[in-house]
């Protein structure tokens, strides 16, 4: 059913990336090498981007999530150093918030994923047509007045808003 | 090409784990990374479906767009509340940021 090629081997790659860093980013003590676990998992869905075909999606998943964000939870990690290896790594809660996890992981399998893969037989999930829209026509739809040209404004409204209350909140008063 | 179900177990399995994280870590900046998880769970379901389904409507690409947007946007302010709250109490700990408990 699953033909051996490159394709399918990266995406297994990739898989390993995404579901090992997660892994790691809840299991570990050391904040420091949780940041680092993470870069691995957001390096993992860059390259589930480039497989689905949208390119432009995971050079800023690159330069947005792990050349930005990341670099941002380092600073915060490093400046607050002193918590950054607890003794306890989770709270009392945890074992209620296990079974939670399991449940919400079967539930989503049962109600949404099972449904998609036995769609029918053989040809389950395949795509619809291999003509892909590239790019260009992202970068059209997202200045197109009939389109996304109102919630692109609204999102750098808010962008601007957000780094001027981090700003607000982050600084010293004295 | 690999079927979707597979892309969408992985999303599902990063996912859960974000929410894991989410309500079981105590530093808060794991927390954060618990929500970035499920942020990325959630963009590549997004992305997922639209190649699979609607490979011509932008709508799923432009959506995981501005999910990117406003993943920036939380880790910038939630970074600087975490930063803020240190700064008073020298912990990162959720919990023993109680003052406005009753």
């Amino acid at each position: 059913m699953l033909e051996l090629n490159v394709q399918t081997l990266a995406f297994f790659v990739f898989a390993l990336f995404v579901l090992g860093g997660g892994l790691g980013v809840i299991t570990t003590r050391n904040l420091v090498h949780g940041t680092l676990y993470l870069i691995l998992s957001l390096f993992g869905v860059a390259g589930f981007f480039v497989l689905l075909s949208a390119p432009f999606l995971a050079v800023v998943q690159v330069l947005v999530y792990i050349g930005a964000i990341a670099i941002l939870i380092v600073f915060a990690v490093m400046l607050t150093r002193s918590m950054t290896s607890l003794h306890e790594v989770v709270n009392r809660q945890w074992v209620l918030s296990t079974i939670v996890a399991v449940l919400l992981f079967v539930m989503l399998t049962v109600t949404i994923i099972l449904p998609v893969w036995g769609q029918d037989g053989s040809l389950a999930g395949q795509p619809v047509s291999e003509v892909v829209a590239t790019t260009t026509d992202l970068g059209k739809a997202l200045v197109d007045g009939n389109q996304y040209v109102l919630p692109f404004e609204v999102a750098s409204l808010l962008l601007t808003a957000a780094m001027i209350g981090a700003i607000v909140i982050a600084r010293d008063d004295e | 090409m690999i079927p979707l179900w597979m892309y969408l177990l992985v999303a599902a399995a990063l996912f859960c784990m974000g929410a894991y994280a989410v309500l079981a870590r105590r530093n808060a900046v794991a927390i954060l990374m618990g929500v970035e998880l499920m942020l990325n769970a959630v963009n590549i379901n997004l992305v997922g479906f639209w190649r699979y389904q609607q490979p011509l409507n932008m709508a799923g690409q432009a959506f995981a767009a501005f999910v990117f947007v406003i993943a920036a946007a939380e880790a910038a302010v939630g970074l600087a509340i975490i930063i803020s709250v240190y700064r008073q109490r020298k912990s990162v700990i959720p919990d023993e940021a109680d003052t406005l408990k009753g």
